[in-house]
C-alpha cells in the first residue's frame, strides 16, 4: 500500500509505485477531475499541484510523492490563488467544452502563486505546455490577468 | 454542411402537448416539424402524450429545460435554454438543463430528422420550433391565472415566472399554476415576440454548464465510473481492414492487476483493475496483424489519385451563364490541395458498457446518441430499449463524435467482460484511428474583364462524407456539403460552373471535421480569388467588395473587418494582412489576419480581426468566444495540420507530431458582431473557416509566395524549395 497526501487527506492506494499519479487520481480514488489527454506529458489536461509546483500527473510516478502533498483540481479552489482563478474563468467566459481547463486552472493558478503580477512573457511561459483544442487562449490570457487583479 | 431553414420542408404540423408531471408540476412536450433531410417522412407517435418532455415546471417554480442537443463547449445547453426561457418568460436564475434520452421520435433535430449535433445548426434548427414551445407554455400559464382571477387573459403579463395582472396588483408564480394549466389545451400557433420585447435574447449570458467545469466536478464521457466498474484499453488494425492474425497474451497476463485480454477479429483490448494495468499489459502483448489489401497505401499515392480523378466530369454543383464562352482568351488557372486532417478532440475516444443478457448500458458523450444506440442494439441483437444510452459532456467533438465506432467497439469488447468496462483509447490510437477530414484537390479557371472576375470554374475532388453519413441527402452524387460555399459563392460572377468528383480514398476512412465543406473550399476559393486581385493589380479588399453588390451583408462585413483591422496602414518589415470572406452555415464572416514570416520560414501571427453578421445574436458572448476557438481550431490546420499515410499506417501519433496551437503562438483575436434583425445563422464551426484564407492570404502579402497547400511550407517560405 501506498500513503499519499491527495487534497489534504492522507490515501492509500494499492498500487505498484512506478503507477502515475493520473490513473491513481482517475481510477482508484475517483477525483476524475484531473484528465486525461495524451500520456506523454504534451498537452498539460493532467496538470496537479506537487507541493505547490505545477505537474503533468501522466508521467509522475506516485514513487516520488513519498512525503509531498498533492493538490488537485477539485481542492485547488480552496487555495488563494486558485479561487481567483476560477472566478476569473466565470467572470470572462473562457470554458467551452472544458475538458482541458482543470489544467489551466491548475496551471494558472501555480502561475499567480509565483507570480503575483505576470506579464505576457510569463503567461506564455507558464501556459504554453497546456493544449486547449477549442482555442480559448485569448480568454485564458485576459483571465490571468483579471485574476492577478482580483483583491 | 450546410442544411439551412429554407431547406426544411416541414412533414408534420408542430405540436405542443402538456401534463401534469409527478409532485404536481407542469411537463410540456414538443415534437418540432421534422425536415426531409433523411428522406423520410415522420409521423408523429400515436398514444397521445410522450413522457419526456422539453419543459418541466415543478411546483417551487424550478423550470428544467430538456436539451436534445449535446454540449461539447459550443454553448448550445445555453442558447437552446435561452431560446425556450424567453418566450416563456421564465425565472433564468430558475432554469436548469439535462440531457435528453435518446430518441429520434421525441428529440429530432428538425434538420436532420435525426438526434443530432452537428453542422452549426442546434440554433438554427430549433429557433422556431422552441420559441413556440415556450410562448405555447406561456400561454397556458397565462390562461389558468387568468382562470383563477375571473379575468381576461388578455389583460395579464409575463415577467420573470409569474403572472402578473397590473389592473388588480396580483401576481403568480408559474409554480403555482402548474396543476390548473396541466388541463389546459395550448393554443396552436401562440403569438412570438417581437425581437425588440427580449429579455435575454441578445445579451451576453452566463453559460449553465460552466460552474462544474472549473472545478472538476463536470461529468465527460471518460470519468463515468458505474459500480465495479473495470478498465480497458485497446489496439486496433493499423491498417483500415486489417486483421488479428496472432497474439500471444502471456506477458500481459502476468502484468500486476491485468484481469482479462480480449481478442476480437480487428482488435485486441487489454482489462484490468486499473487504466494503467490495462496500458502496461497491451504494451506487454505481441500482436501478430494481417494487413490486408491496404497495407501499401501511401499519402503519395492518394494525392496523385485525386489529382487523376479531377480531370473527370464530376457532379454539377451549379451552372450559370456560359462557362465554355467565357473560359477563353487569358485564362488563369491554379490548383490547391488540403491534407488528410485529425479530430484530436481533447478527451480522446472512449466508452463505458455493460452487457447483461438482457441489457445493454451504455456510458458516453456522443454527437449521435440515436444511432449510438441503434449501433450497441445491432451488434448485441437487443431490442432498442434494452440499450439505455447515458449522454454525457463532450470534451470536444468537432465531428469525430457524429460517428460511433467506438461505442460498437466498446460493445464487442464488453460482451466478453463480466460487468461494466471503460475502454479507452490512448492518444496514439485515437489519431491514427480516427475518420479524417478528406484531402481535397481544387482546380481554378478564371477569366478577368473590367477588373472583375467574368468567368469562373471550380472542380472539386475529394470524398463524399455525406454519401457514407446521410445517403439520401446525397442522392444521385449531389453532395451539397462538398461545395458548400462553392456553389454559392459570395460573389457576383456572370458565368461560373462548380463540380464535384467524388473519389475515396482506400484504406482510409473519412468524416465530418468542423467547418465541414467550406473550411475547405473558403480556403481554396479565397485564396484563389487573391490571386486574381493580384493579376489584376487591385487590392484585395477593393477587388473583392467590387463584385458584392448583391450582397450587402457580406459587403458590410467585410467593410467593418477592413477599417477594425487598419487595413491598408503601414505594416513593419516581412508583415503583411490578408483578408477572406465566407457565406457559411447563413453567418456572413469577413476576417483579417496580420502576420510576420521571418527568415526561416517561421510564421508568426500578429493579430487577427473578425467581422460577423450571424442573424439575431442569441448569446452574443458565446458566437464571440466560437469565432475566436474556431479561428484558433483553422489557423492550427493551416500552419501544422496534416496526416500521412505510409505503409497503409498513419505516421502521427500524439500532440508531439500532429501539433496544436498553443498559447504563445495564439495572437489577439478581435471579434465585431454586427447587429442584425435576421434569423440566428450557424456559428459553431463558423471560425474554423474564417481562419485559414486570411492566414495564407497575409503570408502571400508578407512574402510574395503563393502558397497552394496546406499545411504551410516552412521551406517554402524561406527559400529552401519551390511552391
Amino acid at each position: 500500500m501506498a500513503k499519499l497526501m491527495i487534497n489534504g487527506e492522507v490515501r492509500e492506494v494499492d498500487a505498484p509505485p512506478e503507477m502515475p499519479l493520473l490513473w491513481v487520481l482517475r481510477d482508484l480514488l475517483k477525483l476524475t477531475g484531473t484528465k486525461f489527454g495524451c500520456g506523454i506529458a504534451q498537452c498539460g489536461a493532467c496538470t496537479v499541484h506537487v507541493d505547490g509546483t505545477p505537474l503533468r500527473s501522466c508521467m509522475l510516478p506516485i514513487s516520488v510523492l513519498e512525503g509531498r502533498s498533492v493538490i488537485t483540481i477539485e481542492a485547488v479552489g480552496a487555495t488563494p490563488t486558485g479561487r481567483k482563478v476560477q472566478q476569473a474563468w466565470l467572470d470572462l467566459e473562457v470554458v467551452q467544452c472544458g475538458y482541458c481547463q482543470s489544467g489551466q486552472i491548475m496551471s494558472a493558478a501555480a502561475l499567480l502563486a509565483g507570480t503575483p503580477n505576470p506579464d505576457d512573457a510569463d503567461i506564455d511561459a507558464a501556459m504554453s505546455g497546456n493544449i486547449c483544442r477549442c482555442g480559448t487562449y485569448v480568454r485564458i490570457r485576459e483571465a490571468i490577468k483579471r485574476a492577478a487583479k482580483a483583491v | 454542411m450546410t442544411l439551412s431553414a429554407p431547406e426544411i420542408r416541414p412533414s408534420r404540423r408542430a405540436l405542443l402537448q402538456v401534463a401534469a408531471a409527478a409532485g404536481g408540476g407542469l411537463m410540456v412536450s414538443f415534437l418540432a416539424p421534422i425536415g426531409v433531410a433523411a428522406g423520410k417522412e415522420e409521423a408523429a407517435p400515436k398514444g397521445g402524450f410522450a413522457p419526456n418532455a422539453f419543459i418541466r415546471i415543478d411546483r417551487a417554480g424550478k423550470t428544467t429545460l430538456v436539451m436534445p442537443q449535446v454540449e461539447m463547449g459550443q454553448g448550445t445547453y445555453t442558447s437552446i435554454s435561452m431560446i425556450l426561457a424567453e418566450e416563456l418568460d421564465a425565472d433564468w436564475a430558475q432554469v436548469v438543463f439535462e440531457h435528453a434520452p435518446p430518441n429520434d421520435a421525441l428529440y429530432a433535430n428538425p434538420i436532420f430528422g435525426l438526434q443530432v449535433t452537428g453542422n452549426s445548426n442546434s440554433v438554427r434548427a430549433f429557433w422556431t420550433p422552441l420559441r413556440k414551445a415556450g410562448a405555447g407554455t406561456r400561454a397556458i400559464l397565462v390562461q389558468a391565472a387568468a382562470n383563477g382571477w375571473g379575468v381576461d387573459p388578455a389583460t395579464c403579463r409575463t415577467e420573470a415566472g409569474q403572472v402578473i395582472h397590473d389592473a388588480s396588483g396580483r401576481r403568480v408564480a408559474y409554480g403555482a399554476l402548474t396543476g390548473k394549466a396541466a388541463g389546459l389545451k395550448p393554443p396552436a400557433d401562440p403569438p412570438l415576440k417581437d425581437p425588440k420585447d427580449f429579455r435575454l435574447i441578445g445579451k451576453p449570458v452566463h453559460r449553465l454548464d460552466t460552474p462544474e467545469k472549473v472545478n472538476g466536478q463536470a461529468i465527460y464521457g471518460i470519468d463515468a465510473l458505474p459500480e465495479g466498474v473495470k478498465f480497458a484499453t485497446l489496439a486496433q488494425s493499423p491498417v483500415v481492414g486489417g486483421k488479428v492474425a496472432k497474439v500471444d497474451d502471456s506477458q500481459a497476463l502476468a502484468v500486476p492487476g491485468v484481469r482479462q485480454v480480449v481478442v476480437l477479429d480487428d482488435l485486441v483490448a487489454v482489462v484490468g483493475d486499473h487504466t494503467w494495468a490495462a496500458k502496461q499489459g497491451l504494451a506487454a502483448l505481441n500482436i501478430t496483424w494481417d494487413d490486408g489489401p491496404h497495407a501499401g497505401i501511401s499519402t503519395t499515392q492518394l494525392r496523385e489519385r485525386l489529382k487523376a480523378a479531377s480531370s473527370r466530369p464530376g457532379v454539377v454543383g451549379k451552372s450559370a451563364g456560359d462557362i465554355g464562352k467565357a473560359l477563353t482568351g487569358d485564362v488563369i488557372e491554379a490548383a490547391y490541395d488540403v491534407p488528410f486532417l485529425a479530430h484530436a478532440t481533447m478527451e480522446p475516444m472512449n466508452c463505458t458498457v455493460h452487457v447483461t443478457p438482457s441489457s445493454c448500458e451504455i456510458w458516453v458523450g456522443i454527437q449521435v446518441m440515436s444511432r449510438a444506440q441503434k449501433g450497441a442494439a445491432d451488434v448485441t441483437g437487443l431490442p432498442l430499449d434494452k440499450v439505455i444510452v447515458h449522454q454525457h459532456l463532450l470534451g470536444g467533438g468537432f465531428g469525430r463524435r457524429l460517428e460511433f465506432d467506438m461505442v460498437t467497439s466498446a460493445v464487442r469488447i464488453a460482451q466478453k467482460v463480466d460487468g461494466p468496462v471503460k475502454v479507452i483509447w490512448s492518444r496514439e490510437e485515437d489519431i491514427q484511428h480516427d475518420l479524417y477530414r478528406p484531402a481535397w484537390h481544387d482546380r481554378f479557371s478564371a477569366r478577368l474583364a473590367n477588373g472583375k472576375i467574368d468567368a469562373w470554374k471550380h472542380i472539386i475532388t475529394g470524398s463524399s462524407v455525406l454519401s457514407r453519413w446521410l445517403p439520401p441527402a446525397a442522392a444521385g452524387g449531389k453532395d451539397f456539403d462538398a461545395w458548400d460555399s462553392a456553389a454559392d459563392l459570395p460573389y457576383d460572377i456572370p458565368n461560373l460552373h462548380v463540380a464535384f468528383v467524388r473519389e475515396e480514398p482506400p484504406g482510409l476512412n473519412t468524416g465530418f471535421w468542423r467547418g465541414v465543406g467550406p473550411a475547405h473550399n473558403v480556403f481554396v476559393i479565397e485564396s484563389f480569388i487573391d490571386e486574381l486581385a493580384h493579376k489584376a493589380g487591385k487590392d484585395p479588399i477593393d477587388f473583392r467588395m467590387g463584385m458584392l453588390d448583391k450582397n450587402p451583408r457580406m459587403k458590410a462585413a467585410l467593410k467593418l473587418a477592413a477599417e477594425k483591422s487598419g487595413w491598408g496602414t503601414p505594416l513593419p518589415p516581412r508583415c503583411g494582412r490578408g483578408v477572406g470572406i465566407q457565406p457559411s452555415f447563413a453567418s456572413w464572416i469577413a476576417t483579417v489576419a496580420e502576420v510576420e514570416v521571418d527568415a526561416e520560414g517561421a510564421v508568426k501571427l500578429r493579430r487577427v480581426t473578425c467581422a460577423v453578421d450571424t442573424g439575431i445574436a442569441v448569446n452574443p458572448d458565446t458566437i464571440a468566444a466560437q469565432l475566436q476557438g474556431g479561428i484558433i481550431f483553422g489557423m492550427t490546420a493551416a500552419l501544422y495540420g496534416e496526416i500521412t499515410l505510409e505503409n497503409g499506417r498513419v505516421q502521427q501519433s500524439n500532440f508531439h507530431d500532429y501539433r496544436m496551437l498553443r498559447m504563445n503562438e495564439t495572437p489577439p483575436i478581435d471579434i465585431h458582431i454586427i447587429p442584425s434583425g435576421e434569423a440566428p445563422g450557424g456559428i459553431g464551426e463558423a471560425g474554423t473557416v474564417a481562419g485559414m484564407p486570411a492566414v495564407a492570404n497575409a503570408i502571400f502579402a508578407a512574402t510574395g509566395k503563393r502558397l497552394r497547400r496546406l499545411p504551410i511550407d516552412r521551406d517554402v517560405l524561406a527559400g529552401r524549395k519551390q511552391a
